[in-house]
């Protein structure tokens, strides 16, 4: 199906511009919503400039509950481990109806500490995993390098995580993308400048150069950009800020290869460097956090201390290729947890801020979304990360 | 304690307690512990922060009504100190500066040199100057010579947690100092903060301690409490150390116990 296409659904006629559902933002979030959407039968339409894009292009793929989790998330920690366990079932599903390959790698993650400040930050992460109900192994720094012999010798010990594994985001994208349009997702390719409400609702969107787009129901997912959409008003305007990531990705050639065969972890004298092997051969090393607004420079002391870190956690890969560097910009929301499902206006969903954990939440975004648009109603999994949380006393007014 | 105002810069705060904003889990967990703080000055490092952005920390600090003390994290020369600062002044309109710079990154100890040669040139350039400094009381005598507006003096490196480890050199600095002294860096438990106090030091900063703390509004309630109960205890004035007892009950008036003359 091409978005020329035209086509009837209850007897009424569409060129695309009136749709049930218009999701505003093509980042995975938003591409796995219109899937979703559309596979309940509803005609649904993404506007964005260059769809399949966003922080995924940048982001490692970590699919990581369990190393990931921080003091006060216990609730987050829920979610992140419902998405996890959905994650083969999603894949298969996905590379099924589009024949993609989205480097989905069931190869669970290894941290470890460098010093003794470090492992007593990784002991105490251990005992939060164990309180939780987690599966995590205590390593000894030698029962960790026989599992990943390119360690440093240095390595004083370490978790083993084997829940914790990773996809390949830009193939993931790319999936998605082919499953909207098998789907009959409308693709609109350019900028939302302004939500469209009539008489209190959420009514559609109107493009750059004046398009203007109608629907039932609008999604806001656009990512760090989403609070920034014109026409949303002040009090619904979910409170999400850019955080900046910088990212490398190297190249293991053949006669290196598996070089590390999982994820690789560490807080290196108290910052945080992981190490995400592909299947292809790909090493992607991350990554960065920065509150620098919209910039998405990659700097000489980014990718420094990038390499700092990994070379002291893996000392054979500077003899890698260097094969690209990137920065990307996660939605950071105000307790770190995503905004789901419907907003205080009427007509206008939110699938946005979810900041370090967007790969690892897309599939049951894509479900709760999908419930929320079919039903006006939140799935229970979804109720604590409702945008009704954050109430309007805490939004800011605009200057 | 309304009658007990820490005036630093010509400005009076109620609060002693300084707060520093790195390391938060989430912008949420940093608001509920700044409000539980109580403080009325927060640090953030300029060079990790973009202040035109909506829904920063900048945001946070402006809805709560907390003065923002830029500070030069980052830093390792007295060139990248002075225009750190002065970016801060032209991006924040404020002339006050938390100076840093620090000597390597594994310790992030202060480079006297170079410390004291930034603090000479941002006080010529009029700004209000707040040096992180060694617990080094000739340091310290040098900063305020010329022209400091306070001296923040580690208790122990940034982030390691360990107290004071030298309260007889933070006893040298407040006894010399003409300006306030105040404990950055090294607090790990509210106890830290209560003896920074009791050494007579004018306030508190303090951040990882907070932020990195399982329950940090809670460690954030606690600090609190214990900066006032140090001031407090400073003010009131400790009683001499002894080798033996005294006994706190009086012994005139006793129940005379005479089996002679038995009381009932």
């Amino acid at each position: 199906m091409r978005s020329s296409d035209v086509h009837v659904s209850d007897g009424r006629v569409s060129d695309g511009r009136v749709s049930d559902v218009l999701v505003v933002g093509g980042g995975i979030i938003g591409l796995v919503t219109a899937w979703r959407a559309a596979q309940r039968g509803l005609r649904t339409a993404v506007v964005d400039p260059d769809p399949g894009g966003g922080a995924a292009r940048v982001a490692a793929g970590m699919l990581a509950a369990v190393t990931e989790l921080h003091y006060g998330e216990e609730t987050l920690l829920g979610l992140n481990l419902a998405s996890a366990d959905r994650y083969p079932a999603f894949v298969a599903e996905l590379e099924e109806a589009t024949g993609h390959d989205v480097g989905y790698r069931a190869c669970g993650t290894l941290a470890v500490a460098l010093d003794a400040d470090d492992r007593a930050h990784l002991r105490e992460l251990h005992a939060l995993q164990t309180r939780c109900g987690l599966v995590s192994e205590w390593l000894s720094g030698r029962e960790c390098r026989r599992l990943e012999p390119m360690l440093a010798p240095g390595v004083r010990g370490g978790l083993r995580v084997d829940g914790d594994h990773q996809v390949d985001p830009r193939r993931l994208a790319a999936a998605l993308m082919a499953a909207c349009e098998r789907a009959g997702v409308v693709f609109h390719r350019a900028l939302a400048e302004r939500l469209t409400v009539v008489r209190d609702r959420a009514r559609g969107a109107v493009l750059a150069g004046g398009a203007e787009l109608t629907a039932d129901q609008v999604v806001l997912a656009a990512g760090s950009l989403s609070g920034r959409l014109a026409g949303v008003p002040a009090e619904v305007l979910p409170p999400v800020r850019p955080v900046k990531g910088q990212v490398l990705r190297l190249r293991v050639p053949p006669a290196y290869a598996p070089f590390l065969s999982r994820t690789v972890r560490a807080v290196v004298r108290g910052s945080h460097v992981y190490l995400v092997p592909r299947e292809n051969g790909e090493l992607v090393i991350g990554a960065t956090s920065e509150e620098l607004g919209w910039d998405t420079t990659v700097t000489a002391g980014g990718v420094y201390e990038l390499l700092r870190d990994a070379h002291e956690l893996v000392p054979g890969l500077t003899e890698l290729p260097l094969t690209e560097t990137c920065a990307g910009l996660r939605p950071g929301s105000p307790d770190n947890a995503p905004l789901l499902g419907p907003s205080a206006l009427p007509g206008l969903h939110l699938a946005t801020g979810h900041y370090r954990n967007g790969v690892l939440l897309t599939p049951v975004t894509g479900d709760v979304m999908a419930e929320a648009l079919t039903t006006g109603t939140l799935p229970d999994e979804a109720r604590p990360f409702t945008p009704r949380r954050f109430s309007p006393v805490r939004q800011e007014q605009p200057a | 304690m309304s009658d007990d105002v820490f005036t630093l810069g010509g400005t009076e705060f109620t609060s002693r307690l300084i707060m520093g904003t790195g390391g938060a889990p989430s912008l949420d967990v940093l608001e509920r512990s700044l409000v539980a703080s109580g403080t009325e000055l927060t640090t953030v490092a300029m060079r990790r922060l973009d202040p035109t952005v909506q829904g920063s920390v900048l945001s946070v600090l402006t809805r709560l009504g907390i003065q923002v003390l830029p500070n030069t994290a980052g830093c390792y020369t007295a060139g990248e100190a002075v225009l750190t600062a002065r970016l801060a002044r032209e991006a924040l309109g404020t002339d006050w500066i938390k100076l840093e710079v620090v000597a390597d990154e594994r310790t992030l100890l202060p480079d006297g040199e170079e410390l004291l040669a930034a603090a000479e040139t941002l006080v010529d350039d009029g700004f209000t100057v707040l040096p992180y400094t060694n617990d080094d009381p000739v340091l310290a005598r040098k900063l305020e010579d010329v022209g400091c507006a306070a001296i923040m003096p580690l208790g122990s490196p940034i982030g390691s947690g360990l107290g004071i480890r030298n309260p007889h050199n933070f006893q040298l600095i407040v006894e010399r100092a003409a300006v306030p002294v105040i404990l950055d860096a090294g607090a790990g438990t509210a106890s830290d903060a209560a003896l920074a106090m009791e050494l007579g030091c004018a306030a508190v900063m303090l951040a990882s301690a907070v932020t990195r703390a399982q329950e940090p509004a809670l460690m954030a309630s606690a600090m609190r409490h214990a900066v006032t109960a140090g001031r407090l205890a400073h003010r009131a004035g400790r009683i001499p150390r002894r080798h033996f007892a005294a006994a706190s009950s009086p012994t005139e008036g006793r129940a005379a116990l005479d089996p002679e003359r038995p009381a009932f």
